[in-house]
């Protein structure tokens, strides 16, 4: 009799568990859903009254070269922050994409327990590095180094994609790394006792299986990259203009909108066009979550 | 039971290292003039201030113009010191952000580096109550290298406006000029382009933009031929302070007029202040901080002025 009771009390408990359980992981989602649908409208109607309060024709904004939101007559042509954001992020990632998947080549197939036990906590340590330090030293050793090396100011893409790639790199890397540790054993194990060596087991069936999973790791790395202000700001001169060459003075998305944010007022026609970049970039990013998630369903074995 | 815990601890320390990193992101932007110690200051400072008769109780929220920010921020902390009823917060953010805040009962102050009408409509202006509390100055600031000492009016409009591209035109050596300027909202670049140029300039494809005084400053010494202006607080020996149509930019000459680019610093308040705002605003025109924190931070202060200039710009002597 007590026994039964006591199963009792125990079923009850765990479907009080489970109740509470889901109740509460359900309030997690709802708070999430409703953040992340509050930013886009927030974002979004402010974006969007620089269109229908200001009158600013979207093309004009998308491909426009002048940006003089405070002249006289105001001009709103984002094209070069647009351009800047792209060619610094892209060719961040381009320098560091070979860089990440050497490291993580070296860390699973050449040295597996020394690379994971050391190098790669090393390389993550990378990422808990604040923006503002990767801009200070962006700054104060990049910058001068350009400068007496290239001609130009040392400012610019050239500096800005240089900072941003060490930035990306640890993102790019842990993806890689990941990768190519979750391969299946079986494939490699095969490639080798057809005779293929440890070169060509990696360059014809290590690389060629994991590729779109080191693909997802460059797309985060460029995602994170358009979205970084600080660090690309205090580099990459913040002119308004599409820059003649690599080393001359540029602007991104992200450091127009944190020079002059603080500035404007809200409600003007200033602080709404920014607001419209800031659209734009939240819809860059919608973009590459859908190729991550692209790639990700391509990448299942 | 320990999980909820650890999953609670795990919370507070994302928020922690959050705020910290917030924080520290700060500290790397924010314009805070060198070489002060806000806290040491305060604490050592004198507290001279009389006993109110009535105990004031209240908080006060001042944001906007980073400019401003610590000297309100040092004022602030002696001011909480006297009266222990007293909260005051004190953020930056810039003078846009100031402005619209205190217009939309947000902040109780809002500081600001430029005249309200210039930046809201005219009605949200006519709201606020301006209350001038200090004055500061700026001067033009070339690289230690660039052989040129003094530069007139129309010299620097050739140069903002690109018309002048080489220092030998302007008499110096046969080096390319680098023009490191404010972005286009910012209160000091429409200080330094109103009194000192006359003139707004577009952006010019090329030159250099950065919001923080420091980075301008650090820019500005290590780019040969490069060309700024900062407020006379960030003045050093890593920069070469020019002279303005020959008139040499120090406190002295924007006292008595003859040195014109100097703007006031605003806070302004929505409407007549209440009784503890205003006993803070009443405060920061004491000589206890005109004399102390003011002169200290590099400001220079109000009650100095020989000269009193409007929002159009016409002078006229106290």
């Amino acid at each position: 009799m007590a026994q039964t009771t006591d199963k009792k009390i125990s079923a009850n408990n765990h479907f009080a568990e489970e109740w509470v359980g889901r109740i509460y992981t359900t309030l997690c989602v709802l708070v999430l859903v409703t953040t992340i649908v509050a930013m886009v409208y927030f974002v979004a109607s402010r974006g969007l009254s620089t269109f229908f309060k200001n009158d600013v024709n979207v093309l004009e904004l998308l491909t426009g070269l002048k940006w003089s939101p405070e002249g006289q007559p105001p001009a709103f042509g984002a094209l070069p922050f647009i351009f800047g954001s792209f060619s610094t992020s892209i060719l961040a990632a381009l320098l560091a994409a070979p860089l990440s998947f050497c490291a993580a080549v070296f860390m699973i197939e050449i040295t597996p327990k020394f690379g994971r036990k050391y190098l790669q906590p090393v390389i993550e340590l990378l990422a808990g590095i604040p923006s503002v330090v990767y801009g200070f030293i962006g700054l104060s050793v990049i910058v001068p180094f350009f400068r007496d090396v290239f001609p130009g100011q040392g400012v610019g893409i050239a500096a800005g994609a240089l900072v941003l790639s060490i930035m990306i790199l640890p993102t790019m890397t842990t993806v890689a790394t990941d990768a190519l540790a979750s391969l299946p054993s079986g494939l490699k194990e095969g490639s080798y006792a057809l005779g293929a060596t440890r070169w060509q087991t990696i360059y014809r069936v290590v690389l060629p299986t994991t590729l779109p999973s080191l693909l997802t790791g460059v797309v985060l790395g460029l995602a994170r990259a358009f979205g970084e202000a600080l660090a690309v700001q205090m580099v990459i001169g913040n002119a308004p203009f599409i820059p003649r060459s690599l080393f001359e003075s540029a602007s991104t998305l992200t450091s127009a909108i944190t020079l002059s944010m603080g500035n404007t007022v809200s409600g003007s026609a200033h602080n709404n066009a920014l607001w419209s970049l800031a659209l734009i970039l939240m819809l860059m990013t919608f973009v590459f979550v859908f190729i991550v998630r692209w790639l990700e369903k391509r990448s299942k074995l | 039971m320990k999980k909820t815990v650890m999953l609670i601890m795990a919370l507070v320390l994302t928020f922690t290292l959050a705020a910290c990193g917030q924080s520290s992101n700060k500290g790397g932007n924010a314009s805070t003039p060198p070489a002060t110690n806000n806290a040491g200051n305060a604490s050592t400072e004198p507290s001279g201030e009389p006993t109110p008769e009535t105990k004031l109780e209240g908080s006060i929220l001042a944001t906007g113009s980073s400019a401003l920010q610590p000297l309100v921020d040092q004022a602030s902390k002696a001011f909480m010191d006297a009266n222990s009823g007293v909260t005051i917060q004190v953020q930056g953010g810039g003078s846009g952000t100031g402005l619209t805040q205190v217009s939309e009962g947000q902040a109780d102050i809002g500081n600001s580096d430029v005249y309200a009408e210039e930046k809201l409509d005219a009605d949200k202006a006519a709201e606020l109550v301006d209350h001038q509390v200090a004055v500061v100055a700026m001067a033009a600031v070339v690289n230690p290298k660039v052989n040129v000492d003094t530069l007139t009016k129309q010299q620097l409009i050739d140069i903002f406006t690109g018309k002048v591209t080489n220092w030998k035109e302007l008499g110096g050596d046969d080096q390319k000029i680098v023009i490191v300027n404010r972005p286009a909202s910012s209160g000091t670049r429409a200080t330094f382009e109103k009194y000192a140029l006359g003139t707004k300039t577009d952006d010019l494809q090329g030159s250099i933009q950065e919001d923080s005084s420091g980075t301008v400053r650090k820019i500005i010494g290590e780019t040969p031929g490069a060309i700024g202006y900062l407020a006379l607080s960030y003045l050093d020996d890593s920069i070469k302070t020019l002279a303005y149509d020959g008139v040499a930019a120090n406190e002295e000459n924007v006292a008595n007029g003859t040195y014109p680019v100097w703007a006031y610093e605003h806070m302004y308040t929505k409407g007549e202040p209440n009784e503890v705002v205003k006993a803070f605003l009443d405060y920061m025109l004491t000589d206890e901080v005109q004399d102390g924190a003011v002169v200290e931070l590099g400001y220079i202060p109000a009650k100095n002025m020989q000269v009193v200039r409007d929002i159009e710009g016409n002078i006229t002597k106290k």
